[in-house]
Order: structure tokens, then C-alpha cells, then sequence
């Protein structure tokens, strides 16, 4: 009997990447030119290789959900050379999310440190820029910014796996 | 003294409070509070939920013998409780949290140490009726020792190694095998029980369909219930069903992400990457249905934002066929991989027992034999018309957490269905009366049972709120469930449990 794992490799391996371009909606377009740019941008700057390291700050889990996406086959972060780390000593960049809680602010800070130079912090979705619907609490400080230097915001909320994209293209240009 | 009594009877002995709906509260004084904690220690009464006040501390309790729900309230301008801890320690964690944000002491409460606040915030006790000013410097912690030869800490977190959310744990071990585990969570408190005081209805809405991003389409669904039940809106039948279709694609959804999630723990990467395709192909649908990839928003008191058409429904259709096919395949994957099954079976055992003590909810207490599931009991609509299994289990094992998961899926794609095919037409919106009252509903989310409590005024303005997460009596039960587990199996029975940090540390 074929083992299911080779089954289901094979089917894989017939049917071909399970990647954007093989789908068919309006945006598909738009995100393979994306897609191409970015390989581009990100071959001539940095040599093919970001390291990103996502740190919570106290988001409501809706940007992990879709840091998550980005690294699912459809999307494929990692073709780009874009990859998620485990430490922050290994990144180039900090993808933040949340409106910062107050008692995640020092662990940020820490992790920012950690992170050796040159480095780029990307806040990731609304709460992220200021606060969001957060703004105004007493356990809240209200932005990546009021902790360490933000590169870039990454509207939406939370942000398309498409937003993330276009938002680490526009570091990219940023970070010449 | 008989010593079991049913939980409406018993709460005569207080006063009823006017406008609580659907399910009646009682104000009880402190000795019939203590009273009342003293007959638990014998009554199948469930504890639901416990939050405070600036002057009054509420919980929710269910009669298990017959389904009858109630508030009881203790009023405490003496500024101290009896502690509920006694008769059941999911309490435990949730007074601390009340000591912190109301600054109401729970009498005899062993724990004296703080929960969600770390002393960083701008006030303490924010909620209580005069906040005190800020901590002078961050609280140290004490974790609870364990002692014995060659035993060893190792702490992790709050960053994680992961895309995962932040949160402490702090394990000793004795050479690979963990002897305890501590959890130390708060780090995304965000005080959401403040915020949304004083807020109009539409704005509260927006920040509880936030307290845990994975769930937000049933917390929006458990706040507009509970809106509606405290305004007697009354909501259009096509909005009922529409509200159901989100809420089982977001349990679908999530599920196949924790069942890859699961399986990539234990170094078995396909899995994640089949399901992630799954996965993204439902929030495409939701997208072209709904406008957005997690329905945020979508649904809000008095009905739904957006209304789909046809169209969508029937692409939804021929999609949920093809998910079902590579469905299983995954699944036959998952039974026929023995070194995967190897890792999954007798990892992370939680006793049946300890999960009806803390009265866990969703997959976790269904793995463990407590086929408890809001849907059913108390109910809400539309599921009183469907007919939908809940999968039980009894191993409580990592296993037995995934193909609970995996049964789930399979009756909830058969509910998406249903609902898609048989949609009533009609509005999708009706106006929420502008009407003072109290509202309580109860939803399941994917991860188990989410409370929404809520107190609003005739302008339409929420006065008071709480949003309850399943996620609080599931975090103390995987302290437990590590014990005696190798370091490494960590991830793979945190994966399984999977409890929100932001939803239990609001």
C-alpha cells in the first residue's frame, strides 16, 4: 500500500506550488507584481535575506493571525528571503504589533536592544500606530513609538497578508 | 439542611435587581454571599464567570441539574468578599485579577500575590470608585518553589521564541522532565473593562470584538446577545442565521490552524502547510462574503453590518465540498503517521476530573469527558433549530484535543452547509431600542464558552461591561497537564490547549 504521506507529497508535487500565482482573483495581479518587486528590492539591498522577528505588545492576536497567513504556502514569505526568526539577535527586523500594555513596554525595549544594528522596527496594524481602539487606557501607552524608533506603520486591522507585503516592499525602499 | 438545592430557589434569599435579562440577578448580602459559597461545596453549580465593580463583585453561575442560569451579585462597600476560590479554584485567578482592577479583597483567598497588574500601569485599581496613583516601581514576583536534588528553572517568555502571543512561564525541572510549571500572564492587559465604560454602543462593540482577535466573531456575537437582551431588540431572522455562518467559518478556520500548528510541534511541517492552504482558502471566502478576513466587525448589535449574496453563497457551496475532500486526506495523514501519533498519545493528560473542578470548556474539557457546549445549553439561535454532534472524548491527552478538533470541523463545515442552503431572506439589521438595562449571553467560541455581560443606558451608552474568556479556566488546567511531560513536549500540549493570553488578560 502507498503510504498517505507520499500520496499526498505526490498530489503535491503534480499539481505544482499552491502559491498566489496560481489563483485567479482580481488581486492576484497586483500581488505578483508585488511579489516580483519585492524579490527584486530585496536581492539588491540586502543580499536576499531579511530576518524578521515578530514581537506581541499586546495586540488582540488578529496581526499574528496573519503573520501566520504570510507564511502559509498561498502566500510564501519566505520565497522572497524574507524569513521569521526566534530571536531577536538574529533579526534585522522587529515586526511590532499591539498598542503596547504597559507591562510588555520594558520587554520591548529589551528586545530592541537585543537586536543588533542595523535594525528596523515595523508597527503592524492600527493599534499599533496609536493606540487603535486602545488609545486612552491606563494599561495602554498607545503606539510602538512611544518605545522605540518606528520605521514604518502597516495600516489596517489587522493588516491583509497583501498589506504586510506591500508594508516590507516599502521598508525595503525606506531602508536604502 | 438539605444539602442540595437549585440555584434559583436558593438565590431567593436575595434581592432581585429589575432589567437583568435574559437571566435574573440577586443581590445578596454578605452573609447569604458566604452562604452561598458554602453551598457550592455541594451544588452542581457552575461557576461561569466572576468579575467586579467598583463597589460590587457579580458571578454567573449555571445549575447543572436543570440548565437554570443567574447572576448573583455581593455588594461590597465594606470593600472586602468571601472568596468563591474555596468552593471552585478557576476563582482563584479571576479575584486576583478583581483585587487588582477593583481593589476589593477576597477573604480568604490564599493567594495574596498580584495578577494582571505588574505595577507599570498609569493607576491602580483602575476600576475601583477613587483609582490610586501609579506604582513607584514594577512588582517583583514571587514564583511558588519546588525543592528536591538537581532540580533546575528555566523561564521563558514574555517574548517567545514563536509568533505567538507574550506571556511567563517559568518551569523547574529535574532534568527533562518538568516537575512544575508556572504561568505568569497579564503582559497584554489592555484594561478593556475601563475603556469601554461611558462608550456608545457601536464604539463598546468595536473594542470587545478586540479582547481576542481569534474569537472576534463570537464576541461580537456574544455582545450584541447580550445588548439585545438588555435593549429587548429584537434581531431579523436572516441576521440570526448570518451570525452563525461566521461564527462556524471562524471555528473551522481556527481549528485547521491549530490542528497544523499542533502536528508542526511535533516536527511534522506538512500538516501545517496543508491546513494553512485550508485555511486561507476560508478567509477568502469570508472576505468575498463579508468584506473582511476574520469578520471583524461584521456582526453588531441589532444584526449584521453586511449582507451576501447569492453569488458568494454559492461559491461558498462548491468550496466547502473541495475543503471536506483534502479534509480528510489530512486526517488519513494524521492516523496513519506513527511516529506523529506517537508524540500526540499520552502527552499532556488532563484528568477528567480537574476539568469538571474548574468546569474547562471547548476542546480542551471535551477531550477530557465534560461535553459541555453553549450551543446546546443553555442554547441560543439558530442552533435550537439545528442539529449538530459534540464530539467527546475521555483520554485528555494531546490526541484527544486534536480529534475533538477534527470531529468539530467535520460538524461544523456540515453546519456551514446548512446554514448557507437554508438562509432565510429578509433584513439583515433592525434599530437597537434605546432602552436602560442589564444584558447577559453566553457564546461558544472555538476555543469554549464566552460570556458577555453588560450594562447600558437609555442613550444608548455602555455603563459597565465584561467580557469573559473561555481561556481562563483552561490556563491553570495546562499547569497540570506539563507536569511529569518531557521540556520539549511543551509547545506541543500549549499548541493543543492553545488559550488565549489577550482574551484572559483583557
Amino acid at each position: 500500500m502507498i503510504p498517505p504521506i507520499a500520496r499526498l507529497m505526490f498530489r503535491h508535487l503534480l499539481s505544482g506550488p499552491a502559491t498566489l500565482k496560481t489563483r485567479l482573483a482580481p488581486n492576484d495581479a497586483a500581488v505578483s507584481e508585488l511579489a516580483a518587486r519585492l524579490e527584486g528590492a530585496a536581492k539588491a539591498r540586502l543580499g536576499r535575506s531579511l530576518a524578521i522577528r515578530a514581537v506581541d505588545a499586546g495586540s488582540c492576536n488578529g496581526c499574528e493571525l496573519e503573520i501566520h497567513a504570510v507564511n502559509n504556502p498561498v502566500y510564501d514569505l519566505e520565497r522572497f528571503g524574507l524569513r521569521f526568526v526566534a530571536s531577536p539577535r538574529h533579526a534585522d527586523v522587529l515586526l511590532v504589533t499591539g498598542p503596547v500594555s504597559a507591562n510588555l513596554a520594558e520587554a520591548l525595549h529589551r528586545t530592541w536592544t537585543a537586536t543588533p544594528d542595523p535594525k528596523w522596527v515595523v508597527a503592524m496594524g492600527d493599534c499599533a500606530r496609536d493606540g487603535g481602539c486602545f488609545a486612552g487606557s491606563y494599561a495602554v501607552l498607545g503606539g510602538v513609538d512611544k518605545v522605540v524608533p518606528v520605521d514604518l506603520h502597516i495600516p489596517g486591522c489587522p493588516p491583509t497578508p497583501l498589506q504586510l507585503l506591500t508594508g516590507l516592499l516599502a521598508l525595503l525602499d525606506h531602508a536604502a | 439542611m438539605d444539602a442540595s438545592i437549585a440555584l434559583l430557589d436558593f438565590l431567593k434569599i436575595g434581592q432581585p435587581v429589575p432589567d437583568a435579562r435574559p437571566w435574573p440577578r440577586f443581590v445578596l448580602d454578605g452573609k447569604s454571599w458566604r452562604h452561598m459559597v458554602e453551598r457550592m461545596e455541594h451544588c452542581a453549580w457552575v461557576l461561569l464567570a466572576e468579575w467586579g465593580e467598583a463597589d460590587a463583585v457579580h458571578v454567573l453561575l449555571r445549575d447543572e441539574a436543570n440548565g437554570a442560569i443567574a447572576i448573583a451579585t455581593r455588594d461590597c462597600h465594606d470593600g472586602r468578599f468571601f472568596s468563591v476560590s474555596l468552593a471552585r479554584p478557576g476563582a482563584i485567578r479571576l479575584e486576583r485579577a478583581i483585587r487588582d482592577l477593583c481593589g476589593l479583597a477576597p477573604e480568604g483567598l490564599e493567594d495574596h500575590r498580584h495578577w494582571l497588574d505588574h505595577g507599570r500601569w498609569s493607576e491602580r485599581r483602575p476600576l475601583a470608585a477613587t483609582p490610586q496613583e501609579a506604582a513607584k516601581a514594577a512588582y517583583s514576583y514571587r514564583f511558588l518553589p519546588a525543592e528536591g536534588e538537581g532540580l533546575h528553572q528555566i523561564p521563558v517568555g514574555p517574548i517567545h521564541a514563536g509568533i505567538i502571543e507574550p506571556g511567563h512561564f517559568r518551569f523547574h525541572a529535574s532534568g527533562e522532565t518538568v516537575v512544575r510549571l508556572e504561568e505568569r500572564l497579564g503582559y497584554t492587559h489592555k484594561g478593556i473593562a475601563k475603556l469601554v465604560m461611558g462608550k456608545p454602543i457601536a464604539d463598546a462593540a468595536r473594542i470587545v470584538a478586540r479582547v481576542s482577535g481569534d474569537s472576534t466573531v463570537a464576541y461580537s456575537f456574544a455582545f450584541a446577545r447580550a445588548v439585545e437582551a438588555a435593549t429587548g431588540c429584537e434581531v431579523p431572522l436572516r441576521a440570526v442565521w448570518l451570525r452563525a455562518l461566521m461564527a462556524e467559518i471562524e471555528r473551522v478556520a481556527n481549528h485547521l490552524f491549530d490542528i497544523g500548528a499542533i502536528c508542526n510541534d511535533a516536527a511534522f511541517g506538512i500538516m501545517l502547510a496543508h491546513m494553512g492552504r485550508l485555511r486561507e482558502r476560508l478567509l477568502n471566502a469570508n472576505e468575498h462574503l463579508f468584506g473582511h478576513r476574520l469578520a471583524m466587525d461584521r456582526i453588531v448589535p441589532g444584526g449584521v453590518a453586511v449582507d451576501v449574496d447569492d453569488i458568494a453563497l454559492e461559491s461558498l457551496a462548491y468550496l466547502l465540498s473541495n475543503l471536506r475532500k483534502r479534509f480528510e486526506r489530512a486526517v488519513t495523514l494524521y492516523d496513519e503517521t506513527p511516529s506523529l501519533l506517537d508524540r500526540t498519545n499520552g502527552t499532556g493528560i488532563v484528568p477528567s476530573w480537574i476539568v469538571h473542578r474548574f468546569a474547562a470548556g471547548g476542546f480542551v474539557g471535551r477531550a477530557s469527558s465534560r461535553g459541555h457546549d453553549a450551543r446546546r445549553v443553555p442554547g441560543y439561535p439558530p442552533y435550537d433549530v439545528l442539529d449538530f454532534p459534540i464530539p467527546v472524548h475521555s483520554d485528555g491527552d494531546v490526541h484527544a484535543r486534536l480529534m475533538v478538533r477534527v470531529e468539530e470541523v467535520r460538524a461544523s463545515l456540515d453546519l456551514i452547509a446548512t446554514l448557507a442552503a437554508d438562509l432565510p431572506s429578509g433584513p439583515v439589521q433592525a434599530d437597537v431600542p434605546g432602552k436602560a438595562g442589564e444584558g447577559t449571553a453566553l457564546v461558544e467560541s472555538f476555543r469554549g464558552e464566552v460570556a458577555v455581560w453588560v450594562r447600558v443606558d437609555a442613550e444608548g451608552r455602555v455603563l459597565a461591561c465584561h467580557p469573559h474568556d473561555p481561556s481562563w479556566f483552561q490556563w491553570p488546567l495546562l499547569e497540570g497537564a506539563v507536569e511529569g511531560n518531557i521540556v520539549a513536549d511543551f509547545p506541543l500540549c500549549n499548541k493543543s490547549f492553545n488559550c488565549s493570553y489577550s482574551g484572559a488578560d483583557l
